[in-house]
């Protein structure tokens, strides 16, 4: 089981001699200041950024490192299920798929958490318990338009029906209009609904729907904005938008967790969500995270996939390298 | 000033689209005397692995077609292919020599076993289903389904007529097919390609893969999401076949054995050609009252 629940508040915070989020109090104090900061970040070289995540994804993974590969890609996977005819019982078929992927391989592990709405949190739970994380979605999922106190009372009942991990979708249209202090604000008011009574707090995951956020800048500074506001993680898309999660996007806000723990000593995790569908997708993803953050990141802990239909490519992938003969749909679970 | 050759590299078919050899590697296809003719795409595993994904994902669409419209798409083929008869004939002839006479009877033979099956698509449930007598107060019927993906390793010498006479009927009840075509003669193959990706034949129905049936079969044999294999392009190599067979087992897949000789295929086809790669199913319905 993959062990990604922070039983303190600050866990991965402050490391080393890093100046820590504190030297970027003056920068989040107003509006003026925010703006300046975000618009000061250096600018993305688009044409660079697609030839550089083309590039990485040329390389070539085989045998023992393939199989290293699956393994790890199956350990991040955030198996989600967000579709207005979830049913419980739905849900808790894939939360028994989440334990046991594979079920005629012992040695298949489990993904690293399930992702649902809110009210069907209980219902994973239930068939769960703590093997595997439950994350939720909350705020407004996926268009993020409602108003401020609904967001919340959204975020405490997930964190109170026992959601390990809480995935908020930011508000674009104050993005795109440029109040950077206002939507600064709401993931700071979430992520203080994500406290538990006991001090500790269920992650928090930013979406940011790169989709929606026009250029790569955009992508950068949102990264950093989300960062700031002290998001556990920045995740790319609701899934519900396309184009979701992409390998330049995704390249981007690499870069800035790495730049953000140079600059600060905080590590963020890093979850593509979205249109990643194939095996060698996700080796593509791998191979970027160790090239661009660091092998640090190269953790269930740190980076993970939001994906549906992945699971079940990798794992015929996986069968595949096991018995040496290509595998069919019909030998896994429909989800 | 003689007018420079253009030579060909002609590439697979797959998914209604024709894409190069997953692996880059071609070879060279020699006319009945030696003497080269034109590159062709060698496929390889990777290939079969996509063809199979493709045939797949058109299964749906095709399966679920009416009878009558899959019969009417089979006569496209037909009549398309009739269009492009001299281009047929040569292609034969370099293929397997002879006469363009002799070449332009197989292309005839070809279009009227096209046409044949064409015309079968709506009757074979009339003739191999059954409403069968029951004694009580209910209906039971039987109907033919399709099995789904076909692996097909096409014959060998009979570059045209054998490979109409084992494409059509597998795709005329509704399955999709993945075709290992001819090795040494594979140009005919490569003409019946662009003929269905312009005959109203939805993408990835039939795939055409020219390449080494001996080095692609084990992995259509082996492969879980394929239905069924027919292995007469390997007829004559026991060990091979046999080997295919085993392979076969690991998912139940139906297998269509190969003779021990190429077959001669101005013969008259049989109903089993088609009801080899159908599945009975019987239902049972109440009488409604």
């Amino acid at each position: 089981m993959p062990p990604t629940v922070s039983t303190e508040p600050n866990q991965g915070r402050n490391q080393g001699s890093s100046p820590g989020l504190s030297a970027y109090a003056d920068v989040t104090a107003s509006e003026t200041s925010l703006r300046r900061f975000l618009h000061g970040l250096p600018g993305v070289d688009q044409v660079g950024a697609e030839a550089r995540a083309a590039q990485l994804g040329t390389r070539s993974i085989k045998t023992t490192a393939k199989a290293h590969a699956l393994d790890l890609a199956i350990r991040m996977v955030d198996l989600t299920t967000l579709e207005g005819q979830d049913t419980p019982g739905k849900v808790r078929a894939l939360a028994n798929k989440a334990l046991r992927p594979d079920p005629s391989d012992p040695t298949c592990p489990s993904v690293a958490a399930v992702c649902v709405y809110g009210d069907m949190v209980g219902e994973v739970k239930s068939v769960v318990g703590d093997r595997v994380n439950v994350a939720a979605v909350a705020t407004a999922f996926p268009s993020g338009r409602a108003a401020m106190d609904i967001k919340l009372a959204d975020t405490r009942d997930a964190v109170e029906a026992g959601a390990d991990e809480i995935d908020m979708v930011i508000d674009r249209g104050a993005f795109l209009a440029g109040h950077y202090l206002q939507v600064f604000e709401e993931i700071v008011a979430v992520r203080e609904a994500c406290q538990r009574p006991d001090g500790t707090h269920a992650h928090l995951k930013v979406i940011m729907e790169t989709g929606e956020l026009q250029t790569y800048d955009n992508v950068r500074r949102a990264s950093w904005l989300s960062m700031l506001a002290g998001g556990d993680f920045i995740k790319t898309s609701t899934g519900k938008v396309q184009p979701a999660a992409t390998l330049p996007v995704t390249l981007i806000m690499l870069e800035a967790v790495r730049d953000f723990r140079e600059a600060t000593g905080v590590q963020i995790g890093v979850k593509p969500a979205g249109g990643i569908r194939t095996a060698k997708d996700a080796i593509k993803y791998l191979v970027m995270v160790n090239e661009v953050a660091g092998t640090d990141w190269l953790t269930p802990d740190w980076f993970r996939f939001g994906a549906s239909t992945l699971l079940n490519e990798l794992l015929m992938q996986r069968t595949k390298l096991a018995t040496g003969r290509y595998s069919g749909p019909d030998y896994f679970t429909l989800d | 000033m003689a007018r420079i050759d253009v030579r060909k590299t002609y590439k697979l078919y797959i998914g209604g689209a024709f894409p190069r050899s997953e692996s880059g590697h071609s070879y060279e296809v020699q006319d009945s005397k030696g003497k080269f003719v034109a590159n062709a795409a060698l496929a390889s595993r990777k290939d079969v692995r996509d063809a199979v994904v493709a045939a797949r994902k058109a299964f749906g669409g095709w399966s679920g077609r009416t009878a009558f419209n899959r019969g009417q798409i089979l006569y496209r083929i037909a009549e398309v292919m009739e269009d492009r008869k001299p281009q047929f004939v040569q292609a034969i002839q370099q293929s397997e020599g002879g006469t363009a006479a002799a070449a332009g009877r197989q292309v005839d033979e070809a279009i009227d076993r096209l046409v044949w099956y064409a015309g079968w698509a709506d009757k074979i449930a009339q003739v191999v289903g059954n409403a069968n007598p029951v004694a009580g107060p209910f209906f039971n019927h039987s109907a033919p389904e399709p099995s789904g993906v076909i692996g097909v390793l096409a014959p060998q010498s009979s570059s045209l007529l054998g490979l109409v006479s084992v494409v059509a009927p597998v795709i005329v009840s509704g399955n999709t097919a993945v075709v290992v075509t001819s090795y040494s003669r594979p140009l005919p193959a490569v003409t019946f390609a662009e003929v269905l990706a312009t005959s109203d034949v939805p993408g990835g129905v039939v795939n055409l893969l020219t390449g080494d049936a001996a080095s692609l079969g084990p992995w259509l044999a082996a492969h879980m999401d394929v239905n069924a294999i027919d292995l007469v392009g390997l007829a004559g190599d026991t060990d091979a076949t046999t080997a295919l067979e085993v392979a076969a087992a690991d998912n139940l897949k139906r297998v269509r054995r190969a003779p021990a000789a190429e077959p001669d295929w101005h013969d008259a086809p049989t109903l089993s050609t088609m009801t080899d790669f159908l599945e009975t199913k019987t239902v049972w319905h109440p009488i409604g009252v």
